[in-house]
């Protein structure tokens, strides 16, 4: 059966979808998503490979910051609702992080080397 | 939230919070004898003839237009209408900050052109909100803080009142409250050094002071080693805001006091998953934003807090 070339693209690209969630995640575009909502980073603690960007989504009403507790690091501007902060951890190590803001407001990036085993 | 004064002012702690969920428009404090007490801002200022009266207003969060309140403009608009109207013409205003919302240059100009037409002298310190432009707060200082010493502190006397306007909100540490700082409290004792204990003093702030509710960061990490350099002196008043609802205590000579906002209001301590804006029904936003008179008193005289909303 021969199927039309829009067809096939499109089931090539369904079929390529299935095998790209079929993989463990870290093998995956290394990307990820921290939601910031009810004053809370969530999930707040989270390990990922190193080269990984993380993305951080204000779903507050009000402003918030993502700022590493080791100065310099990572830190964001004032995130109004719906505002986005992309970082990508290249490191291996424990990134701890907090609102400049509202400070009891804390997070955490745990990053792996590459190849697999976590960097204390 | 301890509080050492006996139960004499007859309004129990749960009628306390049941109050804490108006949003007002500005608290009247009048200075007689040395020791200010809160008026309410329409019938029991008209009926304050003596001694010094001053004004707070707090939060107006000038750019916030979530449903909460999508006119903050409006809600500020009618506080200083407030204001103007008042028959005992307070001295001065001060403001407990939060005046925008995200420190863009349009919201501070809004703020300014309604907060001025109360024709008042205000005086300033800065919230968190106020603080987040790129340059983390230059924009706040070039327009408030430009005889202010560090982030924005000062002090001034008015009519044999020192009053201490502190910055809370800058260099906090992850995990922590509201910050002063070293070089704040240095400051603060030498600002303190050769005043008579009898001196009435009244301290500014943006964040409350002592700690209401440390889970949502409510408190200042080192506040209290500034009320330890306050403990000489017979008369010390704390006006805080940034938890827009009224809470007050008294401690020994020092009463505390946090003032509504003029934009939206925000849950009692523990009453919601986070400290974000409460959004009432629209028919009741005008009742919330009405006025809550509080009368309060140091020592033996009675507290009261009366609802007057501006609706309903």
């Amino acid at each position: 059966m021969k199927l039309p070339g829009l067809l096939r693209g499109a089931l090539a690209a369904a079929l390529l979808l299935a095998l790209a969630s079929a993989l463990p995640a870290a093998a995956r575009a290394a990307e990820l998503e921290v939601k910031i909502d009810n004053f809370t980073f969530a999930p707040q603690r989270i390990t990922v490979k190193a080269g990984t960007t993380v993305t951080w989504t204000n779903e507050d009403d009000i402003p918030h910051t993502v700022t590493s507790t080791s100065a310099g690091a990572f830190r964001s501007k004032a995130l109004d609702t719906d505002d986005k902060f992309s970082f990508t951890f290249t490191t291996p190590g424990t990134f701890e992080y907090f609102c400049s803001l509202h400070p009891h407001m804390t997070g955490s990036v745990v990053v792996e080397t590459a190849t697999g085993a976590a960097t204390p | 939230m301890s509080s050492h004064h006996d139960d004499r002012d007859g309004v129990s702690r749960r009628k306390v919070l049941e109050c804490m969920t108006w949003a007002g428009t500005g608290v009247l404090w009048t200075v007689a004898g040395g020791v200010p007490t809160s008026l309410g801002i329409m019938a029991e200022a008209a009926a304050q003839t003596s001694g010094m009266t001053f004004l707070q207003i707090s939060d107006s969060h000038v750019g916030f237009d979530k449903p909460a309140n999508p006119n903050v403009i409006s809600t500020l608009e009618e506080a200083i209408a407030k204001v103007k109207a008042l028959k005992t013409r307070p001295a001065f205003m001060l403001h407990t900050g939060d005046i925008t919302h995200l420190s863009k240059d349009k919201e501070f100009d809004d703020a300014q052109r309604i907060i001025s037409q109360a024709g008042l002298d205000t005086h300033y310190v800065p919230g968190e909100h106020d603080i987040i432009d790129e340059q983390q707060g230059q924009k706040y200082k070039e327009r408030y803080g430009k005889n202010a010493k560090g982030a924005g502190w000062y002090s001034f006397d008015q009519n044999g009142v020192h009053f201490i306007g502190l910055v809370n909100v800058v260099n906090l540490k992850a995990g922590g409250l509201g910050n002063l700082g070293a070089e704040q409290l240095a400051w603060l004792e030498d600002d303190l050094k050769g005043k008579s204990a009898s001196t009435p003093i009244v301290v500014f702030a943006h964040i409350p002071l002592w700690v209401v509710y440390e889970t949502w960061g409510w408190g200042t990490e080192d506040g209290g080693q500034a009320l330890a350099l306050l403990k000489r002196f017979g008369s010390v008043t704390v006006l805080n805001g940034h938890i827009h609802q009224v809470m007050q205590k008294v401690e020994g000579n020092v009463a505390f006091h946090t003032a509504r906002s003029t934009a939206f209001p925000q849950p009692a301590p523990g009453a919601a998953p986070s400290p974000g804006p409460m959004k009432v029904p629209d028919d009741k936003l005008r009742s919330v934003l009405g006025i809550a008179d509080i009368t309060y008193k140091v020592g033996t005289e009675r507290l009261a807090i009366i609802d007057q909303p501006l609706q309903g």
